[in-house]
């Protein structure tokens, strides 16, 4: 017998005189109290991230100032250039993860945010590129338009496809493992910046 | 090379030792102090915590109970998307497939996330001796793999060494296996963190393979989820070419939109944060982005035996948050080692006994290591009403001993009492030595037993003997 007959058996052997509920489980929900965009700032800001705010027009001039002077900076395929104009910059092509750790800083946007946790999440499409480019160099700066944010987990599921690649960024890399004591910066982006975008509605 | 928990006495006997230790004891209270303190507090924001408990053990049982049908949607949904399934009866089977998979790949090093399912089944040893390094890239995990040591906690396994003993261990032993430690070292915490990162950076951007476990397993879109904080997660999860992820069979979801409480619960209960860093998730292959092989182990390893005991199948929906440690008065003073698993604490007195069953004296021991207090279930996210299932494991315990030949004191106190208790005759007769034999008992006492007990003082008569007397007459004290 094979051992994915076996353990179906035994589980369903385990399980005969149990009856199985098919309908799904709806989750309590808090009403949104007060404005999304405000609570999240407040939340991301609360892992140390560093949080802007620009209009629609400033977000060339916020992202050249989120970055130090000379910062080699990798950005997605489907960025707009005008974002990083006059930035050292270099598309990720299939960058290899040693090229990638060269580089100084990325620049994305992302698919949506969550107001209650301080959460940006990225499904990796062409405008917030693929996983290591977000990962390997040491500078996260991320662009957040105003009506990505939603209020809380249920909402940005309902938005994401799990289809693609997710990861849910809160804040910096962090570890408390030595005596509890939370330190910044692992592995991960050791500093991340982020860029509320007051887009009109 | 790494230590091993096969061997560790008896809970009382590990206890015991480790009581006293008094820099243990001391590093675990300000631990849990700490964490319980955290979690309190974000957890008192939430207003639908309570509902969001109980939604997350619906989930959870709902998954239990229609696990096959659920599994098989998982393989189904895994396949569809370009991953391949294993099933693994045991340990030895789900080692077998990681070695093969390095094996095939010609790999002699893979990196890891942190995984307790990958503790359980030993992985690490079978991969040393097939001549594979398995890289740990937890920090935690990688100051106990260096330490040559056990983890002690869920969460922070390393929680009992201090900073002075992690910045030994780094300097000892990472030259030895890596980018040595930097000159000058100091025990801060931040310098020992940058020390981790340095030496485990060349590994992750040459590491060929990789392995991880799951917090959940989506069975309609075939989604697995890491849920982690340092980034090693997401560099083994998308810098190799090759992932195998060994998940156990109960950590299936429904539904995408069913890991909503979870996702809630879990960060709030574990390090109490709002979330944590960063969660990856991903189904199968994505071309052009991470690991274009995948590969998915289903582990039963005892998860099926739990699963047919009705009152310990609630164990299973541990989503590993680690909120009953920390609350544990026995766990507080003892920490992990005296467990003898890879589970401590509360969980661990309940999961190792369901998925092994009873027969081996350490973990028969494990029911017996709580006073019962029932801190436990009001901190579990997922409502498991673990002081219920410890009573009923120490019944089964006492089931599997019934037929010794020779009884426990316990069970010849046991059936004594029920000698005595069978007829009115026997229990007057009886009733006349209680006097003596309870002042017998302070005198000499039993010394296991009155350790930490005071037999009370006999009374002067019996209740019988009192109402015979004066009639019942309520005036008249006894």
């Amino acid at each position: 017998m094979s051992a994915r007959d076996d353990i179906l058996g035994r589980v369903r052997t385990a399980l005969a005189s149990v009856q199985p509920d098919p309908v799904p489980v709806a989750s309590p929900r808090a009403a949104p109290s007060g404005d999304l965009v405000d609570l999240f700032a407040e939340r991301v800001a609360d892992y140390r991230a560093t949080v802007v705010h620009c209009p629609a027009d400033g977000v060339e001039v916020a992202v050249a100032a989120a970055l130090p002077a000379g910062a080699r900076v990798v950005v997605p395929p489907a960025l707009p250039a005008g974002l990083v104009a006059g930035l050292d910059v270099v598309v990720d092509e299939g960058l290899s993860a040693t090229e990638l750790d060269r580089v100084d800083a990325v620049v994305t946007g992302c698919r949506v945010a969550i107001a209650e946790t301080g959460t940006i999440v990225l499904d990796h499409e062409p405008d917030q590129g693929r996983r290591a480019i977000t990962l390997v160099p040491d500078r996260h700066v991320c662009i957040v338009r105003a009506d990505q944010v939603v209020a809380d987990v249920p909402d940005a599921l309902a938005v994401l496809d799990p289809s693609r690649p997710l990861t849910w960024i809160s804040g910096p890399s962090a570890t408390s493992d030595i005596e509890l004591d939370r330190v910044e910066g692992v592995h991960g982006p050791r500093a991340l910046h982020v860029i509320v975008v007051d887009a009109p509605i | 090379m790494s230590a091993t928990f096969v061997g560790m006495p008896p809970f009382p006997e590990a206890a015991r030792g480790a009581l006293a230790d008094t820099q243990l004891r001391h590093n675990l209270a300000h631990a849990t102090a700490t964490i319980r303190e955290k979690r309190a507090r974000v957890v008192a924001e939430v207003d639908e915590w309570e509902e969001l408990r109980l939604a997350g053990a619906a989930v959870k049982d709902r998954v239990l109970r229609d696990l096959d049908e659920q599994l098989v949607r998982l393989e189904e949904s895994l396949v569809a998307r370009g991953a391949t399934v294993h099933w693994a009866r045991d340990a030895a089977e789900a080692n077998r497939v990681v070695v093969d998979v390095a094996r095939r790949h010609g790999v002699d090093e893979v990196v890891k996330v942190k995984s307790m399912v990958t503790q359980e089944i030993g992985l690490n040893d079978a991969l040393a001796a097939e001549g594979i390094a398995a890289w740990e890239t937890d920090l935690a995990e990688l100051i106990v793999q260096l330490g040559e040591d056990l983890p002690s906690h869920i969460l922070v396994p390393a929680i009992h060494r201090n900073r002075a003993e992690i910045r030994e261990i780094f300097r000892r032993r990472m030259g030895q296996v890596g980018r040595p430690a930097p000159d000058g070292l100091t025990d801060d915490p931040a310098v020992l963190a940058a020390a981790a990162r340095q030496h485990l950076r060349e590994k992750f951007l040459r590491a060929r393979m990789a392995v991880s476990g799951a917090n959940f397993a989506v069975a309609d879109t075939g989604t697995l989820v890491v849920v982690e904080s340092e980034g090693n997660g997401r560099m083994c999860l998308t810098l190799p070419e090759v992932l195998v992820s060994v998940v156990g069979i109960e950590k299936v979801v429904p539904t995408w939109a069913e890991l909503d409480p979870l996702l809630r619960l879990l960060p709030r209960s574990s390090t109490g944060e709002r979330m944590n860093p960063y969660t990856s998730t991903w189904s199968g292959v994505t071309p052009g982005d991470g690991p274009q092989e995948v590969h998915v182990v289903l582990l039963d390893n005892g998860r099926t035996r739990a699963l047919a005991d009705d009152i310990g199948r609630q164990a299973l929906r541990c989503i590993r948050c680690s909120a009953c440690l920390n609350v544990c008065p026995v766990y507080e003073r003892v920490g992990g080692h005296a467990y003898g698993s890879v589970y401590p604490g509360p969980i661990g007195a309940i999961l190792n006994p369901l998925l092994k069953g009873t027969g081996d004296p350490q973990t028969d021991s494990l029911p017996y290591a709580s006073s019962l207090c029932g801190a436990c279930f009001e901190a579990c996210p997922v409502r498991i009403d673990i002081p219920e299932v410890l009573v009923h494991l120490r019944s089964k315990v006492v089931d599997a001993h019934r037929h010794d030949r020779v009884p426990k004191p316990e069970a010849v106190a046991m059936r004594s009492a029920a000698w005595a208790f069978g007829r009115q005759r026997r229990l007057r007769l009886a009733e006349r030595f209680t006097g003596l034999g309870v002042g017998i008992g302070r005198r000499i006492g039993v010394a296991r037993w009155t350790s930490a007990r005071d037999l009370p003082v006999a009374p002067r008569e019996s209740f019988r003997a009192w109402w015979r007397r004066t009639d019942g007459r309520l005036d008249e004290a006894p």
